[in-house]
């Protein structure tokens, strides 16, 4: 550094106040190393005479050397901006498109609870309550809104304002409050996808009719309810609290977070101990042979095996050979266990080497068994770290999508699951399927889940920083 | 469920027994020793398991494909040049058997991984490079966790991107200047894929850079050289074979890279090396055939563990190759 501080120097002396090029960083690339590029060396800054051409040559020389110095260092700065600003590029785009998921648009409907359809009078039985026929309770209360619309044609357009799950909506609704029945009452109902697409003005009204998936008349039954007020936007609790559905208004993520919570439970319950008791084998007992070399082989390419193959292994091995059913967050979990099993040997193998060799040599200096000095002593002291490990393999497997889709975890699934061996998907094959969907109203609730499972992988990142900083020990 | 609670009480419970065992018996040398025997035994049980589980990917696939080449030929296979797996309907339909030639399916990884590495081969390396020999302590604690957290992003989201916001953009430049492009074109695949494997690339580069000597850079700067003349001449030269060695393991990553190509990349087998156009690629062809539900005698099914093998295969001897390189490299200085 000091030897590049006097050349510059010498050379900041003739080519005048030039930047020398331990201070020109990247950020803040040197306007004077452009002109110097735009001039190179002009013999006018050596008037005096007695500069020989040899010299002159070779400070030329030197300074082009300075100048592809300067390049290179930019060009390697340039390349880290690039992971970067793609990373936030990445982040913020989903993050954007993720915003309108968040809320939904509900609207305010007079239903009339008319006492007959209830089965006549107080007290009414629950059967009764439940069995009421909500859709068309709906409707007329839809029809009596806007008492203009008789076209059979319209009339149907206007029910499609409304949420398809509407109905189940209300009779939840008055179930939990029957003494509502009898009067009239305003409900604030979900609206349909389209509608909420046009509230949070995804859709363009000035483009043809025939490009929209709402109707000119749609769009003004729409701009009519807004004008009294029985248009409102509220935070989206349906897609926290609901599974998937084809409708994008009632779609959900908890069926797929708790798919992805069975999973990756049984993926944890599998795979660390059998890491863990690999690692110490491997570290703390192997002896050095052929074989031994052959299974470390074996994990390190393993590690490296496309993902996509454990799936292949999870379909003809435990769903075509052994029977067991498709779609299941126990199969996903085998799966996914196989998968991080050499992370997590790889990286509890790490965790046992840093611990020093006196504490073992010191067990058994006071007689321990080798097998005592390992448990009652290395184990204890790896631990922490072994279980950074752990998390890593975690964070692995609640990310990784293929394997799952070649067991059949990308099924339809609209039920929130309730075990490991209930039909499910996962939070990643959820973001695949919406992906996928060709309806609009879907991308914000892909990115919306996109958010949410980074959400989940940065707390488990920051877990293992946590963990890494508490369990980081000088010896 | 009966499943899990077994195998996690063999995996958890038999050590934790044993290890009880021991303690309670810790008087009775003889009995002892035959429980730690018993314990050694279990743990290299664990061990084994890796081994298992290769041996049972390699003969799952291996018989799996051996079916299907009963269906169709492994030179037709191999070298066929149509790709179009058709379910059959009924048995007697005409053209029940479909098409498969899987050549344009290698071309078509072939092309995103060849896309993905002229992205993510030189970013990556230079990135190590100014990581290494530029960056200072700060600027290193930044960038650092910002590229592991690239590599922490779940292949799927980079899908969704690839297909939202890169592929309509490609096509888009694409119309600017003229050309036509598809929506879903191997250079955006290809591109988000580059970016991906970018930090694999150049986190494993550090390492290896950092490796070589102090000694051979002290020398080169006492000559004269410059830092980059350094790094061009010097530091880059000597770590190549493990440059190498990092750089076919991420081919390797990107040839069996999945979820991007699924979600960004096309489904039809064009035979072309035009980056504009929709190729498709073994994985995305194995999803594309498993997903649904299929019956287990079909060519169809059968022919996604017969791309699976070649898959395996591939990756198997690159990722070979790639560890040899790097252990010879390591233990060059040593």
């Amino acid at each position: 550094m000091s030897r590049a501080d006097t050349v510059s120097s010498m050379s900041n002396v003739h080519s005048g106040g030039r930047e020398s090029p331990a201070n020109a960083t990247a950020a803040a690339p040197a306007p004077a190393a452009n002109t110097a590029r735009a001039n190179p060396a002009p013999p006018a800054e050596f008037p005096d005479s007695t500069e020989s051409t040899v010299v002159y040559r070779l400070r030329a020389g030197i300074r082009a050397r300075y100048r592809r110095e300067r390049r290179f260092r930019r060009l390697g700065a340039a390349s880290l901006a690039v992971g970067g600003l793609f990373l936030l590029w990445l982040l913020g785009t989903s993050a954007l498109q993720s915003v309108g998921a968040f809320s939904q648009t509900y609207l305010a409907v007079d239903v009339a609870l008319d006492a007959a359809e209830f089965g006549g009078d107080a007290p009414y039985s629950r059967e009764a309550i439940a069995a009421a026929p909500y859709q068309r309770l709906l409707k007329s209360a839809l029809r009596a809104a806007f008492p203009a619309v008789t076209a059979r044609r319209d009339k149907r357009r206007l029910y499609r304002l409304i949420s398809d799950g509407a109905p189940y909506d209300l009779r939840d609704r008055v179930l939990a409050a029957p003494q509502l029945i009898g009067g009239t009452h305003r409900f604030w109902l979900l609206a349909n996808a389209e509608v909420d697409r046009l509230i949070k003005g995804s859709i363009d009204r000035h483009a043809p009719e025939s490009n929209r998936r709402l109707s000119d008349q749609a769009i003004a039954w729409v701009d009519r309810l807004q004008a009294e007020g029985r248009v409102e936007r509220r935070f989206n609790r349906t897609f926290f609290t609901a599974g998937d559905s084809r409708n994008a208004e009632q779609a959900g993520i908890l069926g797929a977070v708790m798919g992805s919570l069975f999973t990756l439970v049984a993926t944890m319950l599998l795979a660390v101990p059998v890491g863990i008791a690999a690692a110490v084998y491997l570290q703390e007992f192997a002896p050095r042979n052929r074989f031994i070399d052959l299974v470390e082989v074996n994990i390190n390419n393993l590690a490296a095996v496309p993902s996509i193959t454990f799936g292949l292994l999870g379909l003809a091995l435990l769903i075509n050979f052994f029977g067991m059913p498709r779609s299941l967050p126990l199969v996903g979990g085998m799966v996914l266990a196989l998968m991080t099993l050499p992370t997590i040997i790889i990286s509890s193998r790490a965790a046992l080497a840093a611990v020093p060799p006196r504490i073992r040599q010191a067990a058994l200096a006071l007689g321990a068994s080798k097998v005592q000095a390992v448990v009652h002593h290395i184990l204890p002291l790896a631990l922490p770290g072994m279980l950074t490990g752990a998390i890593i393999g975690l964070a692995q497997a609640l990310g990784e999508t293929a394997p799952l889709l070649a067991i059949g975890m990308v099924a339809f699934i609209v039920d929130v699951p309730g075990g490991p061996t209930d039909p499910a998907t996962a939070l990643p094959v959820q973001i695949y399927l919406w992906a996928d969907s060709p309806e609009r109203a879907f991308v914000e609730r892909t990115a919306a889940a996109i958010v949410v499972l980074l959400g989940a992988l940065a707390v488990v990142n920051g877990l293992i920083a946590v963990l890494r900083n508490k369990v980081e020990k000088r010896w | 469920m009966t499943t899990l609670t077994t195998l996690s009480l063999l995996f958890i419970g038999l050590p934790v027994a044993l290890m009880a065992a021991m303690h309670l018996l810790r008087r009775r040398r003889a009995v002892c020793r035959r429980i730690e025997a018993a314990f050694r035994g279990f743990l290299l049980l664990c061990a084994c398991l890796a081994i298992f589980t290769t041996l049972g990917i390699v003969f799952s696939v291996l018989f799996e494909a051996l079916r299907f080449f009963e269906f169709v030929p492994v030179w037709e296979f191999l070298f066929g040049l149509e790709w179009s797996p058709q379910t059959a309907i009924r048995d007697d339909q005409v053209g029940s058997s479909g098409a498969f030639g899987a050549l344009p399916l290698f071309a078509g990884t072939f092309l995103i991984t060849v896309i993905a590495m002229a992205v993510a081969v030189p970013f990556g390396l230079l990135a190590a490079v100014y990581l290494s020999e530029y960056a200072g302590r700060r600027l290193r604690a930044v960038a650092k966790p910002l590229l592991e957290i690239l590599a922490g992003i779940p292949t799927v989201v980079y899908g969704f991107f690839a297909a939202l916001t890169v592929g309509p953009l490609v096509r888009d430049a694409a119309n600017v200047v003229g050309l036509h492009a598809s929506a879903e074109s191997a250079l955006a695949a290809g591109l988000v894929m580059g970016i991906m494997i970018l930090p694999f690339v150049s986190s494993l580069s550090d390492d290896v850079i950092n490796a070589v000597p102090q000694s051979l850079r002290d020398g080169s700067l006492g000559l004269g050289a410059t830092r980059s003349e350094t790094i061009r001449r010097v530091v880059l030269p000597a770590a190549t074979p493990g440059i190498v060695g990092s750089v076919l393991l991420a081919v390797s990553r990107a040839i069996g890279e999945t979820m991007i190509v699924v979600m960004a990349a096309g489904l039809a087998a064009n035979l072309t090396a035009n980056p504009l156009q929709s190729v498709t690629t073994v994985t995305v062809q194995i999803v594309t055939l498993l997903v649904g539900d299929q019956v287990f005698d079909s060519p169809k099914t059968l022919a996604a563990f017969a791309l699976g093998l070649v898959l395996f295969a591939v990756t198997l001897i690159l990722n070979m190759v790639a560890l040899y390189v790097a252990r010879r490299y390591r233990e060059q200085y040593e």
